[in-house]
């Protein structure tokens, strides 16, 4: 069973430490979102599993064989990259086939895989045509059916639907999600989009500087972010952040409260809190609501955007700081108005600092 | 701030075109000298050259000078001569310069960088500072023919043609060729299975079209104008290429005609092969920026 391993992983090029020492465990069949802002090392990471980058120390292991100085063909892995990579000079048959043409597949068995592939993605009318006259979608398509046609133990996909329109993305996603399902197989995918993350993912893994922040299921890292980091990067708009003041501190309860926040006690999950220190305290921009009169946080309105089904306010708080509400319906606020908005204590999250 | 209109448009373009044809005739002027005077005795040849006549195939016109160059020199053997030496030297570059070029641009190895700069290195040294010592060599070195075991490669085709396999030049144009290629194809390519060799065949070279065509023609060009090594290397008629032919129509009496008779028989091949490859010539300049 393909399951993956990841033990104190590191990846160096020269005096630059891009990746250092990295533990995960992968199931047989789980579905695993790297993710991370633009230079986190996920990338370098995928690849290394693919078995583009050298291993520099660490131990890598698929389906329990250690596979650090495997090449890639035998590493049983398949890989969908951000730019299709499929080849321009052969049609789309024969980028599918291209992996069974590699292991000397006979013509039949070819067809038949072939086949089968291009019947799961909806693209048997294309076979016959070069890439250059297939749209973006299509060449993905095309570069999803190359992956799946040999069945390989692992799937990893590299930011794969970064060069589509926004519309497509959610489809190919929507799609990407259904070929798990029906394949079963494990799937690794690297993105910086955090919705693709949240939606795609039986368990995401947040990286920043070539280090995991946090390893768990999206719901999970949405509700217990482990830190400050991923806290503000799972989640949009990203969570406000207020640097209050402890007043208190009973067992895990702690008083904070800052100029333009009323006192307010908080469970905290951690302790090593002192009274007169610092903290910064995390509410999500959904979980404020506006009151008619009283609330907790003061501010004036400085923009508001209207989208619909929700409208989200950036509000100028007392001490000069920003704070982002995201309402559940269509409101109008004049720039410059008055707000007081409430929240729930049990929805937030503080992090001593 | 000048602007462009209906009316100038048209002025525009006339100029553009202009310059072009000038540009474009002045190139083409040479050839037609030398094909117009192949058809002229020497006494004509020589009294329209104060003219444009010259240029203009009026006179005494045959095809005299073509029969006696070919009583005067072997010249269907020294064309076939310079075909096979070229052709043979052409293919075998194409092969070894991108075999080269591949393992200096994808595959990761010790010393990889050093090895590529000495090997560019080598395009600044004239071909006349090697020459004398790459004779030494040659007429030293052990050849496995038809005739068992030999020493000393003089009057042979190999002999011109393995010297001018691999050059700096050739392989300098698949290095920069091949690094503008994505690399996630070839990536693609190696977790898909492929061997180094199979994505070498299967993946770059078909894609290397116009730099083939390129080197292709930069060697053609360089292997058909030889003229030093042969001299230095073929004392037979047997192998002697086209351009040491030539030497036959300067010895005791010139005739201008017959020599214009010779040129442009053997500027035929080079138009031939340049024309074939043109297209692919001129994408891959304006695709590389490298100048031809």
């Amino acid at each position: 069973m393909a399951a993956i391993t990841l033990k104190g992983l590191k990846k160096s090029y020269g005096t630059a430490h891009v990746i250092k020492g990295v533990d995960i465990d992968i199931d047989d069949g789980e579905f695993v979102v790297f993710v991370g802002p633009s230079g986190c090392g996920k990338s370098t990471l995928l690849r290394m599993i693919a078995g583009l980058e050298d291993i520099t120390s660490g131990e890598l292991t698929i389906s329990g064989r250690v596979v650090n100085d495997l090449p890639p063909k035998d590493r049983g892995v398949a890989m969908v990259f951000q730019s299709y990579a499929i080849f321009p000079h052969m049609t789309v048959r024969e980028n599918v086939a291209f992996g069974l043409t590699i292991a000397g597949a006979s013509k039949a068995e070819k067809e038949e895989k072939v086949g089968e592939a291009a019947r799961i993605l909806q693209m048997e009318h294309l076979l016959d045509r070069r890439p250059s006259q297939l749209s973006g979608g299509q060449r993905q398509r095309v570069a999803i059916g190359r992956a799946i046609v040999r069945k390989p133990q692992v799937f990893l996909f590299d930011e794969p639907l970064s060069n589509l329109d926004a519309a497509l993305r959610m489809d190919m996603r929507l799609e990407i999600g259904k070929l798990h399902q029906q394949l079963g197989a494990t799937m690794i995918y690297v993105t910086h989009d955090q919705v693709e993350a949240m939606t795609l993912a039986d368990k995401i893994v947040v990286l920043k500087d070539g280090l995991v922040q946090q390893i768990g299921s999206p719901m999970e890292l949405y509700h217990n972010p482990a830190n400050l980091f991923v806290a503000g990067f799972l989640g949009s708009p990203s969570m406000n952040f207020l640097d209050v003041d402890v007043k208190g501190v009973n067992g895990q309860k702690i008083l904070v409260s800052n100029a333009a926040l009323d006192p307010v006690e908080i469970t905290a999950k951690t302790t090593g809190y002192t009274v007169g220190g610092k903290a910064k305290l995390g509410v999500r921009p959904q979980y404020l609501t506006p009151v008619e009169s009283g609330g907790m946080l003061h501010g004036s309105v400085a923009l508001t955007e209207r989208l619909g089904a929700e409208t989200v306010v950036e509000l100028t708080m007392k001490d000069g700081n920003r704070l982002i509400a995201a309402l559940a319906r269509d409101a109008v606020f004049p720039i410059g108005a008055e707000l007081g908005l409430t929240f729930d204590p049990a929805q937030t999250h503080i992090f001593a600092l | 701030m000048a602007t462009i209109t209906s009316d100038n448009h048209g002025l525009r373009l006339a100029v553009r075109y202009a310059v072009l044809v000038l540009i474009a005739v002045i190139f083409i002027f040479p050839l037609v000298f030398m094909l117009i005077s192949s058809l002229k005795p020497d006494a004509q040849l020589l009294a329209d050259t104060s003219s444009l006549k010259a240029f203009l195939p009026v006179g005494d016109i045959s095809f005299n000078n073509y029969s006696a160059a070919f009583k005067r020199a072997p010249v269907g053997l020294f064309i076939l001569n310079s075909v096979i030496v070229t052709g043979v030297t052409v293919v075998l570059s194409l092969i070894v310069c991108s075999s080269a070029a591949f393992v200096f641009v994808f595959v990761n190895w010790q010393g990889r960088d050093l090895i590529l700069t000495i090997i560019l290195a080598t395009l600044i040294v004239p071909f006349e500072t090697i020459a004398i010592p790459l004779l030494l060599i040659s007429s030293k070195l052990p050849w496995i023919g038809l005739d068992g075991l030999t020493w000393g490669w003089l009057n042979s085709y190999h002999v011109q043609i393995i010297p001018f396999v691999a050059d700096g030049l050739t392989i300098y144009l698949f290095v920069q060729y091949f690094k503008d290629l994505p690399g996630e194809l070839i990536e693609a390519a190696r977790v898909e299975g492929a061997s180094w060799f199979a994505i070498y065949r299967r993946i770059v070279m078909p894609l290397a079209g116009p730099v083939l065509a390129t080197a292709a023609i930069l060697k053609f060009l360089a292997m058909y104008n030889q003229y030093l090594w042969p001299l230095m290397v073929v004392q037979e008629e047997g192998y002697r290429p086209v351009m040491v032919g030539l030497q036959y129509f300067f010895q005791l009496n010139v005739v201008w005609g017959e020599v214009m008779a010779y040129l442009s028989l053997i500027t035929l091949p080079v138009l031939a092969f340049y024309l074939y490859l043109q297209k692919a010539f001129i994408a891959s300049i304006a695709s590389t920026g490298v100048k031809g």
